[in-house]
């Protein structure tokens, strides 16, 4: 049995998900997004908060208060003021305003999520499908490959890869999507192998239809929902071992916004100016735990097997 | 059957180790700029440069170098730090027994905390008293959310700086050091303390254990009080369940006597895992604590860009990593015969 890094997902036993695991009569996705509202409420809650956090990152040059202090600003005289009606978050050492720095946080967090986990799919999937609808030593080789990889905490192998490269957001996308692919070939290929020996796949190979045919009819759609849930359950993880490496020094740097960076360049002063670390403490926390709770509340839902009964 | 079995398991520990080398070997070759420039200082002459160029090997093909890097591995030797001066593997020597206390302690408490949190959700599951079962759940998400920094740092200000319950940072009261000195037997000052009734000493460490290993336990809580909710719920919906609620045993003992004991083994896996996950994440917690660790040594290491150094931690928790999933795989192979035939 494997277990994941991201945090909620090893609470959840990665069961190969069965094929077809679609609930019977279960309704298109708005229909079932209209039950997670009525049996999950704080699921529910979670995607309303995620949506108010992507809707102020992509608008943060408009809602920012003082967009200049999202990069290069610096207003002197305003340094470390404590949070009031100016600067509701208060200021950092630079005098920049924490709340527009924690606005233009999200964007980095986020456009680093999304790119680790589409980078990590894409070549986890491929490489999962390949080793399990091909099997024999093709397979043997991708999954002992998958193995050593898996064999590194995430954040350690990031933090190896990231000391080789240069500190850049880039080196912190490359660094955690070189970490997390592995589950998603673990995952795809689980579900590719059960798929494979199926009746319909028997049939559909008998008739004719090329491999390359049934891995698209057949393997990918199954894979879909078991990826999409862990998706949902491992952006959370990804913006935290981001976080996580920028505060080492590994990941983004001065003058972009970044929380985990912000969280580093304020500890000093956490005892005599709190906020300047707080605030992007806690936009970490809160984005990971909607992300969690999120991908908990899909997990649930579109995956019942994996739920451990929850109910 | 079960030799076939060890064999197989044990065939691909040594894969993965060989694997875990290979990317240890490249960080420790991936010295910024020149490893005979960092070796022999900037106003090296040409010829001390070449002289040091042969000296490290970086004169022979790539493959050649592995095999020596997996010669001197063989020896012990890590390389020389290039920050401290000093022998990796002894710099990792004298760090490793002060993570392993910290991340000991937080481990416990993890378990002493995780395991009957779980039980409690998923005995109170749905029902009257479902917000047991919510609180836990909304608990231990936002164990695993928080970014452990945070948590230290948040830790630190309320009950060291503000309240002065606990010190700020450090291993141990310094001054113990001359009034009473600790014989060292394992290196783990807990344990020795604890060995040679030091008992000054171990309440000092105590004392100084708490906030940063509370930090530290916050994730592990989680991810073990949500596994072993799951683990216990699936346990609760098998036929032996259902004949032992009709025998007249309640739900919790049940659980408690009967479920547990098979829901054990993902727990236990789930453990070790954490295990270095928490080792990892004590790199984010021993800076703030200033506690003696690998992740001080760590941090130190990335901000001198230190690679040999770099390249042992990753090394030295990965082979942990391994060691450990393949210890917990055989005690499970050993206490669950079913798993031998899979």
């Amino acid at each position: 049995m494997s277990i994941h890094p991201s945090p909620v997902t090893s609470a959840a036993p990665a069961a190969p998900v069965p094929p077809a695991s679609r609930v019977p009569g279960a309704g298109s996705l708005a229909s079932r997004l209209g039950r997670l509202v009525g049996r999950d409420r704080l699921a529910a809650a979670s995607a309303v908060v995620l949506v108010v956090i992507v809707l102020l990152a992509v608008l943060a040059p408009w809602v920012a208060p003082f967009p200049g202090d999202g990069t290069t600003a610096t207003h002197p005289a305003d340094r470390l003021l404590a949070p009031g009606a100016a600067h509701w978050f208060g200021t950092d050492q630079v005098g920049r305003d924490v709340l527009s720095r924690v606005l233009y946080g999200a964007r980095t967090s986020l456009g680093i999520a999304v790119a680790v986990l589409a980078i990590s799919a894409v070549v986890g999937v491929t490489l999962g499908v390949v080793a399990g609808f091909a099997g024999g030593w093709l397979r043997d080789v991708i999954m002992r490959v998958t193995d050593v990889f898996l064999a590194f905490p995430a954040l350690l192998l990031s933090l190896a890869l990231a000391a080789i490269l240069r500190p850049s957001v880039e080196t912190t996308i490359i660094a955690i999507a070189a970490t997390w692919w592995p589950w998603y070939a673990r995952l795809s290929a689980s579900v590719a192998q059960s798929v494979r020996t199926r009746p319909y796949v028997d049939a559909a190979r008998c008739l004719g239809v090329s491999p390359a045919r049934i891995v698209w009819r057949h393997v990918l759609p199954n894979s879909l929902t078991p990826v999409l849930v862990q998706l949902s359950l491992d952006a959370g993880g990804v913006i935290l071992t981001a976080a996580s490496l920028s505060y080492l020094g590994l990941g983004a740097t001065e003058p972009t916004s970044e929380w985990g960076l912000m969280v580093q360049s304020g500890q000093s002063l956490f005892t005599t100016h709190w906020w300047v670390s707080a605030f992007p403490g806690l936009a970490i926390l809160v984005t990971a735990f909607c992300f969690n709770m999120l991908g908990e509340g899909l997990r649930d839902l579109l995956d019942p097997r994996a739920a451990g009964g929850r109910s | 059957m079960l030799a076939r079995h060890l064999v197989r398991r044990l065939a691909q520990a040594v894969v993965v180790v060989l694997g875990v080398v290979v990317v240890s070997f490249l960080v420790a070759r991936a010295v910024p700029g020149d490893a005979a420039v960092s070796a022999t200082g900037a106003r090296a002459s040409a010829s001390e440069l070449a002289a040091a160029r042969e000296r490290l090997g970086l004169d022979q093909p790539l493959p050649v170098q592995l095999f020596r890097y997996l010669g001197d591995l063989v020896r012990g030797d890590l390389g020389t730090s290039l920050h401290t001066r000093q022998p990796v593997a002894s710099d990792l020597g004298s760090a490793l027994p002060a993570s392993l206390e910290l991340v000991g302690a937080a481990m416990l408490l993890a378990v002493l905390l995780g395991i009957p949190l779980g039980i409690l959700a998923a005995r109170f599951r749905g029902g009257r008293a479902g917000g047991v079962d919510v609180s836990v759940r909304v608990g231990s998400v936002l164990a695993v959310s928080a970014p452990v920094f945070l948590l230290a740092l948040v830790l630190q200000l309320v009950f060291a700086t503000r309240l002065g319950w606990f010190p700020t940072a450090g291993e141990y009261d310094r001054a113990l050091d001359t009034t009473s000195p600790l014989s060292v037997w394992t290196d783990i000052t807990v344990v020795d303390a604890l060995i040679t009734g030091n008992g000054a000493m171990l309440a000092s460490v105590l004392h100084h254990l708490v906030l940063p290993a509370l930090a530290l336990a916050a994730y592990p809580t989680g991810v073990i009080a949500q596994m072993t909710r799951a683990a216990l719920l699936e346990e609760a919906a098998q036929d032996h369940a259902r004949m032992e609620r009709a025998l007249g045993f309640g739900r919790l003992a049940v659980l408690v006597r009967f479920s547990l004991r098979a829901a054990s083994a993902p727990v236990l896996q789930l453990v070790a895992l954490v295990f270095a996950y928490a080792l990892v994440n004590s790199f984010l917690v021993e800076s703030i604590f200033n506690w003696p660790g690998l992740g001080s040594y760590t941090a130190t290491a990335i901000s001198s860009v230190d690679t040999p150094a770099i390249a042992g931690v990753t090394l030295t928790v990965a082979l942990v990593y391994v060691v450990l999933n393949l210890a917990v795989d055989l005690a499970q192979t050993a206490l669950d015969p079913r798993v031998r035939l899979t």
